[in-house]
């Protein structure tokens, strides 16, 4: 039925009226919208359902110990947030379906119910905080517990728009550096002092390794320590579901144990200037004995 | 409220009463449109983004005659491309979801609900628009100057945007990002005071607090964060500006060397701005979003003929998510290097915020139900608003936690998030006010069939923008990125982007036909009554247009709350608040 007022009744409305004509009537309206709603629901979570078939749609293949505890988090989260979603938008679609205007007829006179509101508040607030706390597990695991003593070491060095990883080497410490000393023409693994201006006069610097590969043992533990030189970074590998900012003057640690052998791009995932995009590096997960080799290989000679 | 009131004469020159009015219906409007011309800027801005990353290798020699440096070669350059994401970013969250919704229509309204001729002080909220405008224009001056504008985001981290050489666009264009926005912190303090201080002083007889439409409520709350919020971003805005052209090193930790050349100064620390960052711009959320939730609480009611469920709930929620979005705002810092111990702090508290908004999202629904629901075009929108509210908030529940943001800090998945509530909830939140209060504005109603068809392009087509992004998000797309040509992992989401180009092309095209109808009924529209929705609040008791003291010679004298529908035993199914 057509509201008493509030339609417009004027000249161009006639072509448009006659095209959405239906539209202006409240018991074509009130279905319309609530299959409308309905519609769009069911169509936003079998989006989401298709795009679980779909290869490259969905998580990336997940490669770290606490990959699994973290996904199963997401899961749960996931069906939660979309059973909320669902029962909304149907409670939607339902009043506008049910309660539109009948002729004269008037609505029920309410202000509210204070009970039902209290029911509701509670019943979300234990959701809400349940997840809130159980959300926190992975978290702790992550940044709260120190990386074990045996843990690989690792460097990671960003800047615009590359990365550079630093070992160690058999002394087990870094060599001291300066941004004096910085040279951005020599990138060899030996090169002193070179992009990352490695102090040629400290001891512990001589068997630093750098590279642009990210190489790493597979069930070993890695710690690696996030600096950047420029502007803020990002630290970002899906497959390990890891994402952690390298800011400049801060070494920030970030330890996790890859499971998985094989090759898996990083990104940077703070935006860091022109060429934020094209920021990406390999991270190469190996057998422990090959990732030896492969730190053998690159030692400086002495 | 008995001595003599003071009738100001309506100013009858052009100038004064159309340019340089002290009328807070005449700066609402001035606002209005200044945020339409932003909407209109910024959405195209979004078309240029989505050109790139549906067709990243596509020549475009059309734009190139109109960018020349932005398409050198018909082809759209990185740090064009980003520019246009720091202007988009800029021009929608300050141009045009910070003013539209409570500088346009709070301005417009709020005086004229609670019963006053014009605000507590009208020069002063003349040089908030003014000082507003000036704002916008150094934003767009940035697309002009060498270099462009700034490249930073419209989160302008430092140390990128504290350094001219870290990129094209760092020079003046950065320059200019800052003194803009510090001019709209001025102008968003000024109002703010002006708004705080015209509700609580300028009531009229018998308008308490609680008998204010929510509408007031919300305005009202946003004011008070905006009071707190904007001076925070103002500070930091300075001590940026310091950094940038004085030597100063407050954001600059020392030992930068970029491309090469070593930075002097040390001592700062970049964190410190997205503290002060995310201290304004956390509630910033809630200043796009509030005025919102109050023109749909209203309108819901008023449509559904049927008292809003909950009145002193929905106060009480609207203050609470006020409160709590202070201290939320390490949420958007869990990777930044924050103490990992205090990001628990703020996940569990960025958890209990969704409680009240739940809450309003049950009383939304609780109004509605036992309704007699008139299916108008500010009904459809705000109907829309709680769809896209609830589509947009509960995603919040996954990013609010601190592992899951892990995985999707800075991807897609957050842009699909903030877009659905804060962007098309909110703008769904002003369409809905546009049309139930373009008649009083104006004198004329909008084209109703128009608003429908309008609603339903726009309804789904956000819809169709936005959900894919999560899956973007899912599949670990990096936001901000130019391209993702580069990425194995990210070769397969390649038809989304087209697909999500093609829906914003088609939903921008639906807009069209909003602005056809809204400048066709400013001229040709059928005249408007005083009360044509048939509302209670003290806006539909008064003239339409309303004259320039809103109520001329009579105070008007409150006897009821705001959404009296239904009432047993009345004569009509609503009774209006200046009723005996």
């Amino acid at each position: 039925m057509l509201t008493k007022r509030g339609q417009t009744g004027s000249d161009i409305s006639f072509a448009s009226s006659l095209l959405i004509l239906p539209l202006a009537c409240g018991w074509f309206m009130g279905r319309l919208l609530a299959f409308g709603i309905w519609l769009v629901a069911l169509g936003t979570l079998a989006f989401f359902a298709v795009s679980q078939t779909r290869s490259g749609w969905w998580f990336p293949e997940a490669i770290s110990t606490h990959s699994g505890a973290l996904d199963g988090q997401m899961k749960l989260t996931l069906t939660i947030v979309g059973i909320a979603f669902l029962l909304a938008q149907l409670a939607l679609g339902y009043v506008v379906w049910r309660f539109r205007a009948r002729g004269a007829e008037r609505a029920h006179y309410s202000e509210g119910n204070t009970k039902v509101e209290i029911i509701c508040a509670a019943v979300t607030a234990v959701v809400f905080i349940g997840l809130a706390i159980t959300g926190q597990r992975v978290w702790i695991g992550l940044h709260l517990n120190q990386a074990p003593a045996e843990a690989v070491q690792v460097e990671v060095n960003a800047q615009q728009f590359l990365w550079y990883f630093r070992y160690p080497g058999a002394d087990g410490r870094f060599g001291s550096t300066s941004p004096k000393l910085y040279n951005e023409a020599d990138t060899s693994s030996g090169a002193r002092p070179g992009p990352l201006g490695i102090d040629a006069k400290d001891p512990a610097g001589k068997d630093d390794v750098v590279s642009q590969l990210l190489v790493i043992p597979a069930g070993r533990p890695i710690n690696l320590t996030l600096r950047a030189k420029d502007v803020t970074h990002d630290f970002y590998v899906p497959a390990l579901r890891l994402k952690q900012d390298a800011v400049p003057g801060l070494k920030i640690n970030l330890h996790f144990t890859a499971n998985k052998e094989g090759r898996y791009e990083i990104a940077c995932a703070e935006l860091c200037g022109q060429l934020h995009h094209q920021m990406r590096a390999y991270l190469e997960v190996k057998a422990p004995a090959d990732y030896e080799k492969w730190l053998q290989d690159r030692a400086p000679k002495q | 409220m008995t001595e003599q009131v003071h009738i100001a004469h309506a100013p009858t020159s052009f100038i004064r009463k159309y340019i340089f009015s002290t009328d807070h219906k005449v700066i609402g409007l001035q606002y209005f449109f200044l945020a339409l011309v932003a909407a209109l800027t910024g959405m195209v801005m979004s078309l240029l983004i989505r050109l790139r990353l549906a067709w990243p290798t596509e020549q475009w020699p059309l734009l190139e005659q109109i960018f020349p440096e932005g398409f050198k070669g018909g082809l759209m350059q990185p740090e064009f491309y980003l520019a246009l994401v720091t202007m988009h970013g800029t021009m929608m969250v300050f141009m045009v979801l910070t003013t539209a919704p409570q500088s346009g229509f709070g301005n417009y309204f709020l005086p004229i609900q609670i019963g006053a001729r014009d605000m507590a002080f009208p020069v002063l909220n003349a040089l908030s628009f003014w000082i507003t405008l000036l704002s916008f224009l150094v934003l767009t001056a940035s697309l002009f100057v060498a270099g462009g504008s700034s490249l930073g985001g419209w989160t302008f981290y430092p140390t990128l945007s504290a350094i001219p050489s870290t990129g094209p666009g760092q020079g003046l264009g950065a320059d200019l990002w800052i003194i803009s926005i510090a001019l709209f912190c001025i102008a968003s303090l000024l109002g703010a005071l002006n708004f705080l201080t015209t509700t609580l002083n300028m009531r009229a007889q018998g308008m308490s607090l609680m008998r204010m439409p929510l509408t007031c409520w919300g305005w009202f709350t946003t004011a008070m964060i905006a009071l707190l919020a904007f001076p925070v971003l103002l500070a930091g805005g300075i001590l940026l500006l310091l950094d940038r052209n004085l030597g100063t090193s407050f954001f600059n930790p020392g030992g930068l060397s970029v491309s090469g050349t070593l930075i002097p100064g040390g001592g700062g620390s970049p964190l410190l701005w997205q503290h002060l960052f995310w201290f304004f711009g956390h509630p910033e959320v809630y200043i796009a979003i509030l005025p919102g939730m109050g023109a749909t609480s209203h309108i819901l009611s008023n449509f559904a003929r049927k008292p809003v469920f909950g009145y002193r709930a929905m106060v009480v929620a609207m203050f609470a998510i006020g409160l709590l979005g202070f201290f939320v705002w390490g949420h958007h810092m869990f990777i930044s290097g924050m103490n990992p111990r205090v990001a628990i702090a703020f996940s569990v508290l960025t958890l209990v915020i969704g409680v009240p908004s739940a809450i309003k999202t049950f009383n939304w629904l609780g109004t509605l139900w036992g309704a007699r629901i008139r299916f108008t075009s500010p009904m459809l929108f705000a109907i829309g608003f709680v769809s896209l509210f609830v589509a947009g908030g509960v995603t919040g529940l996954v990013l609010g936690q601190t592992a899951l943001d892990v995985v999707f800090h800075d991807t897609h998945f957050v842009t699909g998030h903030f877009h659905l509530i804060m962007g098309v909830a909110a703008i769904f939140g002003i369409f809905a006010a546009t049309y139930y209060w373009f008649p009083k504005m104006f004198g004329r109603m909008m084209n109703e069939p128009l608003g429908k068809l309008h609603f339903w392009l726009t309804f789904i087509g956000v819809y169709a923008i936005f959900v894919p992004f999560h899956i973007l998000g899912i599949a670990g797309h990096p936001r901000r990125y130019a391209d993702s040509t580069g990425y194995e992992f990210l070769r397969a989401l390649d038809p989304l982007h087209v697909f999500i180009t093609v829906a914003a092309f088609a939903t921008a095209a639906a807009q069209i036909v909003f602005l056809f109808n809204f400048f066709w009924s400013l001229w040709k529209g059928k005249q408007a009554s005083d009360n044509p929705w048939e509302a209670t609040t003290l806006e539909w008791t008064i003239a339409t247009p309303p004259p320039h003291d809103n109520f001329g010679a009579h105070e008007p004298i409150v006897q009821h709350g705001p959404y009296e529908y239904a009432v047993p035993g009345a004569a009509k199914d609503y009774t209006m608040q200046t009723e005996p």
